[in-house]
């Protein structure tokens, strides 16, 4: 899957996460503007993890601050 | 300049805001004199404890402080050296020794606590490459373990085996793999799912720890713990527990039946380079360890109190951790900080000690009033503790 394509899954699977409807741009990040707790990112890291059949690992999630980084990690992890 | 404790300015205020209320601080207790495994004087008042780990009530075991006097006049205070230096005594070997028996595994390690012997054991076996597939409700000590080695850490919803196998099945093939489960976790005092989940650990060609701190002594025919009670214990690994709960004294340990193990005593970090414990600790551990061997008598009593704890303050209306009790620990969950540092206050002064407990220790964000109970508490004792509850509860308005 591509970056657009593998954008498009994400946005889709943000959206029950996103309880605020804050306006998701590549430069949202997850604690700040989403205000995610711990419990929240990792509910939705599951379900990314899940849909993609992929593992982010707590270390690469340690990477991942913004909207746009974790669709560059998805898109690589997919290899 | 900036100040580096900025970071702990928000912690600093909600500290202040809650005793600016006029709440005695629920983190600066002090055992003025403790009077036997289950009463002390704290801050002034004779109270019942029950939010200590003393769950078999060792601490004042006359066996078990007579072998403790001896080790003092035998050896001496401290060893001032490392186990693989001058730190390993004849005490440190008999208390490896009791730890192959009890738990009938052909290795024990020694460490000189519970917590550094899950920082060592985890941070040294899963190195680079390797995959830690973890609980998210692991105790901190797990946590850090991961976060010291350089394994890529995995963590899984917790007690849920779907999640985990799905986790294990992703791993890319010929990774080293880790799953890290306990056997009870202490917040909430619920158990794990052992006999499946390892099962499905091991189907997917991972090697297994569990942490069986809370459950040493009490669970299962032997005391060995929550795998021993689901007739899984010959499948795990690497067993962590600790001398300072059902045990009575303080130092932690790792058994196992890995041909290999003994490796570890060179190359485990938090083992080598940390003085040993002191030989009176050990004898003090070994003398208990030996005892509990035979401790039926208390565990039944143990079961006996935590359930009719269990059931009292389920019957008053309180909201639990578990459906019924699976441990020795009572979880009562509160509706915030606020009035759990409140209800905590009240009991302290109708004369009872719990563990307040709050994020980040606690799972979702949870304010937790902990009971935990001891083999010493007597019935009437228990039924003490209930009224205690119900003022209490009545005079907060959680109840």
């Amino acid at each position: 899957m591509d970056r657009a394509a593998t954008a498009e899954k994400i946005a889709e699977l943000i959206e029950p996460f996103n309880k605020k409807g804050v306006a998701v741009t590549e430069a949202t990040t997850f604690a700040g503007d989403l205000e995610w707790d711990s419990l929240t990112v990792m509910d939705f890291v599951a379900a990314i993890e899940d849909d993609f059949d992929i593992i982010i690992s707590m270390n690469q999630q340690a990477e991942i601050e913004t909207y746009g980084q974790l669709i560059d990690a998805v898109t690589k992890l997919q290899g | 300049m900036t100040d580096l404790f900025s970071k702990f300015d928000p912690l600093i205020e909600q500290r202040r805001a809650l005793l600016a209320g006029g709440v005695e601080d629920p983190f600066n207790l002090v055992m003025e004199r403790v009077i036997s495994p289950t009463v002390a004087v704290c801050n002034g008042r004779e109270t019942i404890l029950l939010g200590t780990y003393n769950y078999m009530g060792m601490t004042f075991d006359p066996d078990v402080i007579a072998a403790g006097k001896q080790a003092f006049d035998d050896f001496g205070s401290g060893t001032t050296g490392s186990r693989v230096l001058n730190g390993t005594y004849a005490g440190h070997r008999a208390c490896e020794e009791a730890l192959k028996e009890f738990y009938g595994m052909d290795h024990a390690m020694v460490f000189s606590t519970g917590y550094q012997a899950n920082l060592g054991i985890i941070s040294t076996i899963a190195g680079k490459g390797d995959y830690i597939v973890l609980d998210i409700d692991s105790h901190a000590s797990i946590w850090d373990g991961c976060k010291m080695g350089d394994a890529e850490v995995v963590p899984f919803k917790h007690n849920d085996i779907v999640a985990m196998e799905k986790r294990l099945k992703r791993i890319p093939e010929g990774a080293g793999k880790l799953v890290i489960l306990e056997g009870v976790y202490s917040m909430l005092g619920d158990i794990a799912p052992l006999k499946e989940m390892i099962r499905v650990a091991k189907e997917n060609g991972a090697m297994v720890l569990v942490d069986e701190a809370h459950s040493m002594g009490f669970i299962g025919p032997n005391g060995r713990g929550v795998a021993e009670d689901q007739g899984c214990l010959e499948d795990v690994d690497f067993v962590i527990g600790t001398f300072s709960k059902s045990v009575g004294t303080v130092g932690g340990f790792c058994v196992s039946n890995h041909p290999k193990f003994e490796i570890l005593r060179l190359v485990c970090r938090p083992y080598v380079f940390t003085a040993s414990l002191p030989p009176s600790v050990m004898h003090t551990a070994t003398t208990s360890i030996r005892k509990l061997m035979h401790g039926k008598a208390k565990r039944d009593k143990l079961w006996e109190s935590s359930r009719v704890l269990h059931k009292g303050l389920r019957d008053l209306g309180f909201q639990l951790g578990t459906p019924e009790a699976q441990s020795a620990i009572i979880a009562v969950i509160m509706p915030d900080l606020e009035r759990g540092a409140a209800m905590w206050e009240a009991l302290l002064h109708e004369g009872l000690y719990v563990n307040l407990a709050r994020p980040p220790a606690t799972p979702a964000g949870m304010t937790l009033l902990r009971c935990s109970l001891c083999a010493e508490h007597t019935a009437d004792q228990v039924q003490t503790i209930i009224g205690m509850f119900e003022r209490a509860g009545k005079a907060i308005g959680i109840i």
